[in-house]
């Protein structure tokens, strides 16, 4: 920081100010309920801690959020790959209307997400009564819960893989397809391991808010204990029973994915920001 | 982009610059079907089924005084919120890209926090904290201030979960202005405070305008960190999301589905504003979110 104030910096004194104010607020609004949720977890000692984890209902809701986000991330990476290629790959008709429909979903609340699933699931719906008829269920049941946490994942990894590819253009591509290899080869060989971290960095992200959504679940699930509860849900319910140091528990568990998160996504940032300056030099 | 001299006519319309990558029909036939059915047949029921209310029905579940409480609490406390975080994200973001302190970096990637936890962990922390007997909660306490139970607390949840989108929409454009301008600015007698309001925060307004709509919408749909601290009492601190989740508890889908309706629609408009912005953004200064 420069000794005497220059004519395009503020005096070190206002700098000073500037930054205990900006990270005062940041202490406050971020790290305080962080660090509150961990405290709470062990207010009554590790022994409590580790009971309130142990718990079945709790065993079955880890479970549960773990089943959910492995069948709901998945689909949603086929389907960033597949828009992203074809966005980034070719010029097409109407493409700026199909990037702005797929953030559709981050503009929905997450209570309206689960609604539109009951409407179409529901009792009253067409579809709900025909599948159930052939013993699908799908509203508070594994499906249900699936759809809607695809719904609010939805863009994570497409919207993380559509600039990177833009980015990238189509030379590298064409150039394999040129010295004879086929399209699959192409996209294996070639186009994955140039996306391969902006890849992993939107499946960190898709991951987390699949395995912490409460809203579009809390509509579907119907909230069977130890059968349709996830674990924001199980957290929900313990809190509302008062049993404060068992929900701080199972939420610890939830702080502690997103903050694996974060540490990820931020050594990715780093390792990305290279990769992009190298696939912009070629 | 390989072009075909022979089949490259201008003027004639076609859907797609020819390319000799393959995939196009794959890729995006798969694309639409999948958001067709995940997202379009979806909303679309909702269409119907609040097309079927009727208009005089809609009409009815949309302005019932307690319909019409919920969303000014949703939209007022939200308004309030991205404020407050225009305010701060928009210091925040300056400190972070033009100060250097120790911890930058720590503090720069704790802005995410609110994308990665889950909004009810956050909710059942909030409340901890700004509950009467909580850390913060005992301390205004003795004012005579209550923050949980209270629209207060609906706003400070929704200044924890829109912060990073207005941090994160205005750092990479504080970013990309270039130094050379403050220095014409300071060269031709402009005062720090003049180059500052005349110079960089007009190049900025468009971030600001987008970051702080992202935040406003999100503020409006929240429900997870919301319910917890917010005391739920209708009419007075009774969000728009948790009427609808109430209605359907009644089984009254007809009354979801007019409150989620009048939602959607104004979250719509506010895309379609963000759209507007950064085109307009784009155009005027050659860069955008």
């Amino acid at each position: 920081m420069a000794a005497r104030s220059s004519p395009t910096s503020e005096s070190p004194m206002v700098q000073w100010l500037f930054i205990a104010i900006a990270l005062g607020f940041m202490a406050i609004i971020l790290v305080l309920p962080l660090y509150s949720v961990f405290h709470e977890a062990l207010a009554r000692g590790w022994p409590a801690f580790l009971a309130a984890l142990a718990d079945k209902d709790a065993q079955a809701a880890i479970r549960l959020t773990m089943l959910v986000a492995a069948i709901a991330v998945p689909f949603n990476l086929v389907f960033g790959l597949a828009a992203s290629w074809a966005i980034a790959k070719f010029e097409f008709k109407g493409k700026a209307f199909l990037i702005t429909l797929i953030d559709l979903p981050f503009s929905v609340s997450p209570v309206i997400a689960g609604l539109v699933y009951v409407l179409l699931f529901g009792a009253g719906s067409f579809l709900g009564p025909a599948l159930k008829s052939m013993g699908i269920e799908i509203l508070f049941a594994l499906p249900g819960i699936v759809l809607a946490t695809i719904f609010v994942t939805f863009p994570f990894v497409a919207r993380e893989l559509i600039p990177l590819m833009q980015d990238q253009g189509t030379g590298d591509e064409e150039a394999a397809l040129s010295l004879g290899a086929d399209g699959w080869q192409t996209f294996w060989r070639v186009t994955l391991p140039n996306i391969r971290w902006g890849l992993l960095y939107g499946v960190l992200l898709c991951n987390a808010r699949a395995m912490g959504e409460f809203g579009a679940v809390a509509v579907v699930s119907g909230k069977i204990r130890g059968q349709t509860t996830t674990m924001p849900l199980q957290v929900e319910m313990l809190y509302n029973e008062y049993n404060a140091t068992a929900a701080f528990a199972l939420a610890s568990l939830l702080a502690l994915l997103a903050l694996v998160t974060l540490v990820l996504k931020t050594a990715l940032e780093w390792r990305f920001s290279a990769d992009l300056a190298a696939s912009t030099r070629h | 982009m390989s072009r075909h001299p022979a089949v490259n006519r201008p003027g004639a319309w076609r859907f797609r610059q020819p390319s000799v990558i393959p995939g196009f029909g794959l890729t995006l036939g798969f694309t639409v079907l999948y958001f067709s059915l995940i997202i379009l047949l979806p909303l679309l029921a909702l269409a119907i089924r609040s097309a079927g209310l009727g208009p005089a029905g809609f009409w009815a579940a949309a302005t019932d005084p307690r319909v019409f409480g919920a969303l000014r609490v949703s939209f007022v406390t939200a308004l309030i919120a991205a404020g407050v975080n225009v305010v701060f994200g928009m210091l925040i973001a300056w400190v972070l890209v033009r100060y250097r302190f120790p911890g930058r970096r720590l503090f720069d990637a704790i802005i995410d926090l609110p994308f990665a936890l889950p909004t009810a962990v956050a909710g059942i922390a909030l409340t901890a904290i700004y509950a009467p007997n909580g850390a913060i909660g005992a301390l205004v306490a003795p004012l005579g201030w209550r923050i949980a139970y209270t629209p207060a607390g609906i706003v400070v949840a929704m200044i924890f979960i829109g912060l990073p989108f207005v941090v994160r929409t205005i750092q990479p454009i504080l970013e990309e202005v270039s130094h050379e301008v403050e220095e014409a600015s300071a060269t031709l007698g402009a005062n720090r405070f003049q180059t500052i309001s005349r110079v960089l925060l007009p190049s900025l307004t468009p971030a600001v305008l987008t970051g702080f709509a992202l935040a406003f919408a999100r503020g409006v749909g929240e429900f997870g960190s919301i319910i917890f601290i917010a005391g739920n009492i209708p009419f007075v601190s009774e969000i728009a999301p948790l009427l609808i989740f109430i209605r359907l508890q009644e089984f009254n889908y007809g009354g979801a589905t007019a409150i989620a309706m009048v939602m959607l629609l104004i979250s719509f408009a506010m895309l379609l504003f963000i759209n507007l912005v950064q085109a307009w953004s784009r155009r005027r200064y050659g860069y955008g979110s």
